[in-house]
């Protein structure tokens, strides 16, 4: 029961949460932006569009959006948004977590190279670069988290933290949050790293490697967007700020649950909606010092969990 | 509405105003329309300027890369009928004589309010 | 006569009779029958390596078939281990090699008799049992590995410089093998690793390390660890596909046998903590490699290079676990031991599966279209689908991302080293965190490296009139291929089958208990905190998929697709050569890492002899040299080479001189002998 207001909360709320984010930003600029249901219109028109099939392309173009879709629905199912029992627990460890969002991107890289256009191949070695660069702080923080639990599961994390707020507080804590930051920023394709909304080729990572994709698949692939982004954002707000979310399986309870984690969510894109208005995307090359520092960030939070525990 | 704006051989004046009907003060964004990178992602191409020999074919195949149901909207004087330009040896044609167009915005250039009209047409809001 | 022995003894049997076969039979049988052999002999190792990791042990001593020392076999579970990988990786060459050494003209009597020796003394050495077998099917390995690799040399210069690079660089390894078994045994009753195990307790720490030290330079050198892993890159890519898939799946494993063995099983360097510092060397080591290779196969364009350079970062990253295993069990820890041990084999095991998956895959390439080079490639899909599945399911094994293989070793490995923290004090602290950067950085470049040999080498459109007319290989190779495949699937689906018989072997080799139990589809670790289920996570996948695929046919359009020309920006038509290339797709990470790869680059302009201001012809040619084979060996060969010169100057040619060499050394000695008496 868990799993299924999970999924649903994500797949339907995160292309709110998207809208969200860009009325934000309207709002900042000095327009009045299209409304926060824009992106489920948008979604809606892409599904009636019909499907393109461009020469050349194999069987990867084809599924890639599909495994994208399928990878985010396995972490919004397996991760504790809502409650902390689950009947994926053995799926829901941290490492398996990163490790299925990562293989939605190299799918989507993939479907990049096998377009064979210019863009594709570009998209796709940014995004690669990034990935790689992105891992080494990534496992960091998520070691440094789980040197106080003992365990790498994210149910045991949330309910630790539960159990011990004061622990938020700690240096390791806040050290590992600011390095998770960043590397969220990287994974989502946030602006410093990437801009969602560019139009210039060169400065595309994303972007370039969804230019092929029309109609269905491409509505696919935004929804998928939006899903990794939400996803990633209730992780933050989860290992951070678990408070609200249901220890037992009473319906009060959840219920609760899932207006905390929406509240959660929605703050948290709000705090990046806003960063975003007053950033400059950084040149490809700076983005590596950027992931550099971050992973110092998350050395130091692993060193301050043994020399302060 | 995704819109994909084409230049296929204009002055920038058309432009120009087609930024400002998306800027701070026009906002056509609230209306549900927005610019999108690829003719593939759009619903409908929004074409400047005289049509140029050298843009002919690449506006005919950006037109064929947009998926189903599409439309064309063409955009100041020149798109319509060359404007100032007709008879010039580098000129092919208007929009028309190289896709199919379904609204036109008169004006050399159109004022950003008679954009904004035109995308309202287009998204129904 | 147990199951065991049985089945070890058939191997070996069929193995030999196989190379028999393969000098006497006539051409066109010739590869038929040595591949079904070796398939053959391969099944019954796999059956006497299994038996003995579930406990069986065998013993065999044959006192007259060396002189002084005799043989001694010996199938413990460690060596079941090793056994049970080789005889598998030799299934499926065995039926691989069917179709393509008689593609590749390797129908030979030398190659197709020399293969079943090589495969059969990849079984001996595990199962050697005292310090002359073991060198003796060493040395064995090592010359007919050299005979194999050398096999295409006259159709190919290269390959006579990597046999002669592969040739010196083993037997180095060898001798410093000889020397430190030699100085072990030297203080043991006899050779016998039974002896050495009585005798190590009594070694002094500076003998024991230097044993360890001498034996880990050999087997370092053998498993492709840097700054001994130059014989790698260069034998495989010169060396016939099924060739390169033994080496590289099931003989470079030997090398961390080796470590293992002498390490924790004749020395006992897990039970005292003055050998703290062997295992730290060996994590230390581990880990760079794995990043060197790794980076070197992410710049990389030549396809078996790639691969070559893949294998030197999988075996660091066993060498990372069996490092950590040994520091937690020289600092007490043993159930943690048993669990990065337990990680190491099983990336071993994996390894194996993936690397043979992907090298037969390459060498289907290689056969059907000529081409090496990533750049030359692309557009296979069309022409060979077979393998490019193969291909594409080697490289998701490869890359550590679920559902591969990989990553639930890789998960293991993490597993043992974030739970390492507070186990062995401030040493590890520092060089836990430093393990896990390492190895996710590994990941990370794995992943970019495999997605741009999959993507670039089979995806999208050819690069080259061979790319575009590659046509699918025979029967026999798909088969070997799929084989393999399955290993892979079976191993990244349901690990949970293989899981306890491999983590009681590895709590065995460090002295503790099972270190992962599993508990219907999950891992569960025991004495920490940690559970996976990668059969659970593989159907959450395919269960997400068919949701996501109903999701579109209920909710979209129903009108068919439209054919379209790929979206160009309009101006076209779109040419092979402005499709990415491997080159441009590995440039942003070899910018990161230039400090590191230090690429050299070579622009020669052309002009018009009219005028100097207009450029004719532009020449631009970049090499990734192997950075430690130019600041290491380089100077070393120099050295070698200068000394050489030296030493011409002792031998001129005079016949007085030669008799005055011998006249002063034997009054030398005598003056010796008389001041010492």
């Amino acid at each position: 029961m868990g799993i299924l207001l999970q999924l649903l909360i994500v797949v339907g709320l995160s292309p709110l949460l998207t809208g969200m984010m860009r009325q934000i930003r309207a709002r900042l600029e000095g327009r009045a932006g299209a409304g926060i249901g824009q992106p489920w219109r948008d979604l809606r028109k892409l599904m009636r569009k019909r499907p393109i099939a461009p020469h050349g392309t194999t069987e990867v173009f084809r599924i890639a959006p599909l495994v994208l879709v399928a990878t985010c629905l396995v972490v919004a199912a397996a991760a504790p948004f809502v409650t902390t029992a689950s009947v994926l627990d053995p799926v829901a460890d941290l490492f398996a977590v990163v490790a299925l969002l990562t293989l939605g991107t190299v799918a989507l890289a993939l479907a990049g190279i096998d377009t064979g256009t210019a863009f594709g191949g570009m998209g796709a070695s940014r995004e690669a670069t990034i990935i790689a660069l992105v891992e080494p702080t990534l496992l960091v923080a998520i070691f440094a988290l789980s040197v106080p639990v003992g365990s790498t599961n994210l149910g045991a994390i949330v309910t630790s933290t539960l159990n011990d707020p004061a622990q938020v507080f700690s240096p390791v804590s806040l050290l590992a949050a600011v390095a998770l930051i960043v590397v969220i920023v990287a994974e989502t394709g946030r602006l410093p790293v990437d801009n969602p909304s560019t139009h210039l080729e060169l400065t595309m990572v994303h972007e370039a490697m969804v230019l092929e994709y029309s109609g269905p698949d491409l509505a696919m692939v935004e929804l998928a967007s939006s899903m990794r982004l939400t996803v990633f954002l209730g992780l933050l707000a989860n290992l951070f700020l678990p408070w609200g979310i249901a220890t037992t399986g009473q319906p009060l309870l959840v219920a609760a649950a899932v207006l905390a984690f929406v509240v959660k969510v929605a703050l948290l894109g709000a705090c990046l909606a806003v960063g975003e208005v007053f950033l400059a995307k950084l040149r490809l090359f700076r983005v590596p010092e950027l992931l550099a520092g971050s992973f110092v960030l998350g050395l130091l939070a692993v060193g301050a969990s043994f020399f302060l525990a | 509405m995704q819109i994909r704006h084409v230049d296929a051989g204009s002055c920038n004046g058309c432009e120009v105003e087609i930024g400002a009907a998306f800027g701070p003060v026009y906002d056509a964004e609230r209306y549900g329309a927005r610019l999108v990178a690829s003719p593939r992602h759009a619903d409908a191409l929004l074409v400047t300027g005289v049509v140029t020999r050298n843009m002919a074919a690449p506006l005919r195949r950006t037109f064929e890369a947009v998926p189903d149901p599409k439309l064309v909207v063409a955009v100041g004087d020149c798109a319509r009928n060359c404007g100032v330009f007709a008879g010039a040896y580098g000129v092919a044609g208007a929009v028309r004589d190289v896709v199919p167009v379904d609204l036109e915005v008169p004006g050399c250039p159109p004022r950003p309010e008679a954009i904004v009209d035109a995308v309202r047409k287009l998204t129904g809001r | 006569m147990n199951l065991v022995l049985g089945a070890l003894l058939t191997a070996l049997a069929v193995g030999a009779l196989s190379a028999v076969a393969g000098l006497f039979l006539p051409r066109d049988v010739r590869p038929a029958v040595v591949g079904v052999g070796v398939a053959v002999s391969g099944a019954s190792a796999v059956v006497a390596g299994a038996a003995a990791m579930t406990g069986q042990a065998a013993a065999l001593v044959l006192p007259d078939l060396l002189p002084l020392a005799g043989v001694l076999v010996t199938v413990d579970a460690l060596g079941g281990v090793f056994l049970a990988v080789t005889g598998g990786v030799a299934v499926a060459v065995g039926i691989y090699g069917i179709g393509y050494c008689r593609q590749h003209g390797l129908d030979a009597r030398g190659v197709q008799a020399v293969l079943p020796l090589f495969v059969a003394a990849m079984m001996l050495v595990p199962v050697a049992a005292s310090v002359g077998t073991f060198l003796l099917c060493w040395e064995l390995m090592a010359l007919t590995s050299l005979l194999l690799v050398i096999a295409e040399h006259r159709s190919r210069p290269a390959v006579a410089q990597a046999g002669r690079w592969y040739a010196v660089m083993t037997h180095l390894g060898m001798v410093a093998i000889l020397i430190g078994l030699l100085v072990f045994a030297a203080h043991a009753v006899d050779g016998s690793f039974a002896a050495l195990r009585l005798a190590a307790p009594g070694l002094s720490p500076a003998v024991a390390g230097l044993v360890f030290v001498a034996t880990g330079i050999g087997f370092g050198s053998k498993a492709g660890i840097v700054p001994l892993h130059a014989w790698l890159p260069r034998a495989h890519p010169e060396a016939p596909s099924n060739v390169s898939a033994l080496m590289s799946a099931a003989m470079v494993n030997l090398g961390v046998y080796g470590i293992v063995r002498v390490g924790f099983d004749l020395l006992g360097g897990a039970r005292d903590g003055a050998a703290g510092w062997w295992w730290l060397l060996v994590l230390g080591l581990g880990a760079v490699s794995a990043i060197y290779g790794i980076l070197q196969a992410a710049i990389g364009t030549n396809l078996k290079r790639l691969l070559g350079y893949s294998t030197t970062e999988n075996m660091g990253l066993v060498l990372v676990g069996v490092g950590a295993a040994g520091m937690f069990a020289t600092s007490g820890d043993v159930t943690l031991a048993g669990l990065a041990m337990a990680a190491a084999l099983l990336h071993l095991v994996n390894h194996a599966a993936f690397k043979t998956l992907l090298f037969q895959s390459a060498g289907s390439v290689l056969a059907a279209t000529g081409r090496r080079d990533l750049d030359d490639l692309g557009g296979l899909r069309a022409g060979m689908p077979g393998t490019t599945a193969a291909f594409g399911l080697g490289a998701l094994a490869a890359s550590a991302l679920p559902p591969g293989a990989a990553f639930v070793s890789e998960w293991l490995l993490l597993q043992a080293l974030i739970h390492g923290l507070p186990a062995a004090g401030v040493s590890a602290a520092i060089v836990m965190p430093l393990a896990v950067a390492a190895v996710a950085l590994t990941a990370g470049l794995a992943v970019a490296t495999f997605v741009k040999a999959f993507g670039i080498g089979f995806l999208a459109r050819p690069r080259s009139p061979q790319a575009e007319h590659a046509t699918e290989s025979p029967a026999s190779m798909l088969a070997g291929m799929g084989i393999a495949a399955a290993a892979c699937i079976g191993l990244a689906v349901l690990p949970t089958l293989v899981l306890p018989t491999i983590g009681a072997v590895a709590g065995a080799s460090v002295g503790a208990t099972d270190p992962v139990q599993i508990d219907g589809m999950t891992i569960r670790l025991v004495g920490v905190a940690g559970a996976l289920s990668p059969l659970m996570l593989t159907i959450a996948l395919v269960v997400g998929l068919v949701a996501a695929l109903a999701g579109v046919r209920v909710l979209a359009t129903r009108r068919a697709a439209r054919a379209a020309r790929l979206w160009d920006c309009g101006a076209g038509p779109l040419s092979a050569r402005m499709e990415y290339t491997a080159t441009s797709f590995a440039e942003p990470l070899q910018r990161v890492f230039d400090d590191v790869v230090r690429a050299e680059q070579d622009v020669d302009v052309t002009h018009h002899d009219e005028s100097r201001y207009l450029v004719q012809l532009v020449e631009y040619r970049r090499r990734v040299p192997d950075r430690i084979e130019r600041k290491l060996y380089e100077p070393v060969l120099a050295v070698m080479a200068a000394w050489g010169r030296a030493g011409r100057r002792l031998a001129p040619g005079s016949v007085h001189r030669y008799l005055g060499y011998g006249f002063y050394a034997l009054c030398g000695l005598l003056i010796v002998l008389v001041v010492t008496r």
